[in-house]
C-alpha cells in the first residue's frame, strides 16, 4: 500500500504520523489518510481542495504538479512525501 | 485602566501585563508562528488568536485562561468555489475563493456571535464561538464586490467590523480596497458607505468610486456610534451620519498619510492617528516617530512626540497596531521593527516597553 509522510514541520502544529493507504491515485490516497487524521487536511488542502500554495507532494521523488486535481496515479508501492516549500519561507 | 495587552506579532503572540508600574511579558503563545490579531472577548473571557502559518495556512485558536492553554477552532474558509471560469479581479488575474489571512475579528450581539472579515474578501459570522464559520454570502454576491482589488496584498481584504452598540443588525466594514460598507439588518443587505470620500491617486474618472475607496482602519466612537473615524490611503475622513457622507480632514500633521487610527471611548472628538510617508516611501517623517491627536474633531492636530524616537526611527505602525482602553488614557502602539509603546496620560508622553519584539501587527487591550 502507498504509504504518506509529513514534514516535522507540520508535525509542530497537528499529529500528522506516517500511514500506510489503500489508494491508487493521489487524492485517494489523501483522503484516505484525512479519513484516519482528519485535522491534517487543512493544514494540507485549502478550502477548493487544492493543495496550499506553500505545501508541496513529491510521489517517489517525483514533485506533484497538478495541485488542483491531484489525481495522478500511485502505485501499490509508493511513498508520497508532504512537505513545505521553500517558496513559502 | 486595562492591565493587560496582547500583542500579536510575525513570531507569535505576546501577553502582556502591568505590574505595578511596568508591563512585563507574561506569556509568549505561538512561538514562531505569525499571529495577524487576537481578540478578547469580554462577554466569556475567552481569548481568540489568529494564525497564518506560512506553508499550512490560516488558523484559530481559542484560549479560556488568558493563553496558558489553546484550543483549535474551525478556521473560516470559502464554500467550494463553482464550477464554471475562474473568478477574476478587475486587472485579470485570478481571484482564488481562498481565505489568506484573517483581517478582523469581533463580538457579535448574540451570545457567541463573532464576525471575522479576511484578506480574500469574505465577511464570515460564527454564532458559536467559533466552533463553525459561515460566509456573508449576501455581501459575497453583492455585484460591487467584484470590483474590489488588493491593497498592500494581492487579495482584497476586510480589516474592520463595527458592530454598532445600539443595535448589533448594524454592522460597518471596511474593504481594502473596497470601501466603507454597512449593513442595517444584521447582514441580510449591504450598502456602499463610503460617499465622501476619493482616491487622488486614481484615474479621475474613478477618484469617487465609492466601491474602491482604500480605508486602512475604520474606528467607530462607542459614546457617539454615528461619528466614524477612517485613516485613508489617500487621507483622513470622519463621518457624523454613521458613515453615510464623509469629509476629508485635511490638516493632520505631520502628515494625512498612514494606517491606524484610534479614537477615544468617550470623547468622540478624539482620536489619534499614526502619520508616515504615503506611498512612495511609508516610513515616519523626518524619520521621527509621531503621533497625532485631535480634541477638535479634527479641526487642529497636536503632534505628540514625547518619549518616542525622533532620529532615525523607520517604524510604520500597522492598521491594527494602535488601540485605546476604556479609559481613553491608556494607550498602546507596535510598530514594524517591534517596538512597542504605551501611554497613560492619552499620548502626551510615551513609554518604550520594548524595542526587540518581532513585527508587531496589531495590539489589543483586555476591555470589559
Amino acid at each position: 500500500m502507498p504509504s504518506i509522510v509529513f514534514t516535522s514541520a507540520l508535525q509542530r502544529h497537528v499529529d500528522c504520523p506516517a500511514d500506510t493507504v489503500a489508494a491508487t491515485t493521489l487524492r485517494a490516497a489523501l483522503e484516505a489518510y484525512f479519513a484516519r487524521h482528519e485535522k491534517t487536511r487543512a493544514y494540507v488542502l485549502d478550502e477548493q481542495g487544492a493543495l496550499r500554495h506553500h505545501v508541496v507532494v513529491f510521489v517517489d521523488g517525483v514533485q506533484v504538479r497538478d495541485r488542483a486535481a491531484l489525481d495522478e496515479s500511485v502505485g501499490p508501492g509508493a511513498e508520497i512525501y508532504v512537505m513545505q516549500a521553500l517558496s513559502g519561507g | 485602566m486595562s492591565d493587560r495587552l496582547f500583542v500579536s506579532t510575525r513570531k507569535g503572540l505576546f501577553s502582556m501585563v502591568r505590574d505595578g508600574t511596568w508591563w512585563t511579558i507574561e506569556r509568549v503563545s505561538f512561538v514562531g508562528d505569525a499571529v495577524s490579531l487576537s481578540m478578547f472577548d469580554a462577554r466569556d473571557g475567552s481569548l481568540y488568536a489568529a494564525l497564518g502559518l506560512g506553508h499550512f495556512g490560516v488558523k484559530m485558536r481559542r484560549s479560556r485562561d488568558l493563553g496558558a492553554t489553546w484550543e483549535d477552532l474551525a478556521a473560516p474558509g470559502f464554500p467550494k468555489q463553482p464550477e464554471g471560469p475562474v473568478e477574476t479581479l478587475p486587472d485579470g488575474k485570478p481571484w482564488p475563493w481562498r481565505v489568506e489571512q484573517v483581517w478582523a475579528l469581533e463580538a457579535g450581539g448574540r451570545p457567541g456571535e463573532l464576525w471575522c472579515g479576511t484578506i480574500g474578501g469574505g465577511l464570515f459570522r460564527s454564532r458559536d464561538a467559533g466552533g463553525s464559520w459561515h460566509l456573508v454570502e449576501t455581501l459575497w454576491n453583492h455585484p460591487k464586490r467584484k470590483e474590489w482589488f488588493g491593497g498592500g496584498a494581492d487579495l482584497p481584504g476586510i480589516h474592520s467590523v463595527l458592530v454598532d452598540p445600539r443595535d448589533a443588525r448594524v454592522v460597518r466594514i471596511g474593504v481594502s480596497c473596497g470601501g466603507a460598507w454597512r449593513t442595517e439588518d444584521g447582514g441580510e443587505t449591504w450598502t456602499l458607505s463610503s460617499k465622501g470620500m476619493f482616491a487622488e491617486y486614481m484615474p479621475p474618472q474613478r477618484r469617487d468610486d465609492e466601491s474602491i475607496q482604500d480605508p486602512h482602519r475604520i474606528v467607530q466612537s462607542p459614546s457617539r456610534p454615528d461619528r466614524l473615524w477612517t485613516q485613508h490611503h489617500n487621507g483622513v475622513f470622519r463621518s457624523d451620519d454613521g458613515g453615510r457622507n464623509w469629509v476629508c480632514i485635511p490638516n493632520v500633521v505631520p502628515a494625512v498619510f498612514g494606517f491606524a487610527v484610534a479614537v477615544h471611548p468617550t470623547e468622540p472628538d478624539t482620536a489619534w492617528l499614526v502619520p508616515a510617508i504615503k506611498d512612495d516611501q511609508r516610513v515616519p517623517v523626518d524619520a521621527r516617530v509621531v503621533v497625532a491627536r485631535t480634541r477638535d474633531a479634527g479641526a487642529t492636530w497636536q503632534p505628540l512626540t514625547r518619549g518616542l524616537p525622533q532620529t532615525h526611527a523607520y517604524d510604520i505602525v500597522f492598521r491594527h497596531a494602535l488601540d485605546v482602553d476604556d479609559t481613553g488614557s491608556r494607550l498602546a502602539m507596535g510598530s514594524t521593527t517591534g517596538s512597542l509603546w504605551t501611554s497613560d496620560d492619552g499620548g502626551d508622553a510615551w513609554t518604550c516597553v520594548s524595542n526587540h519584539l518581532p513585527p508587531i501587527y496589531a495590539v489589543r487591550f483586555a476591555r470589559g
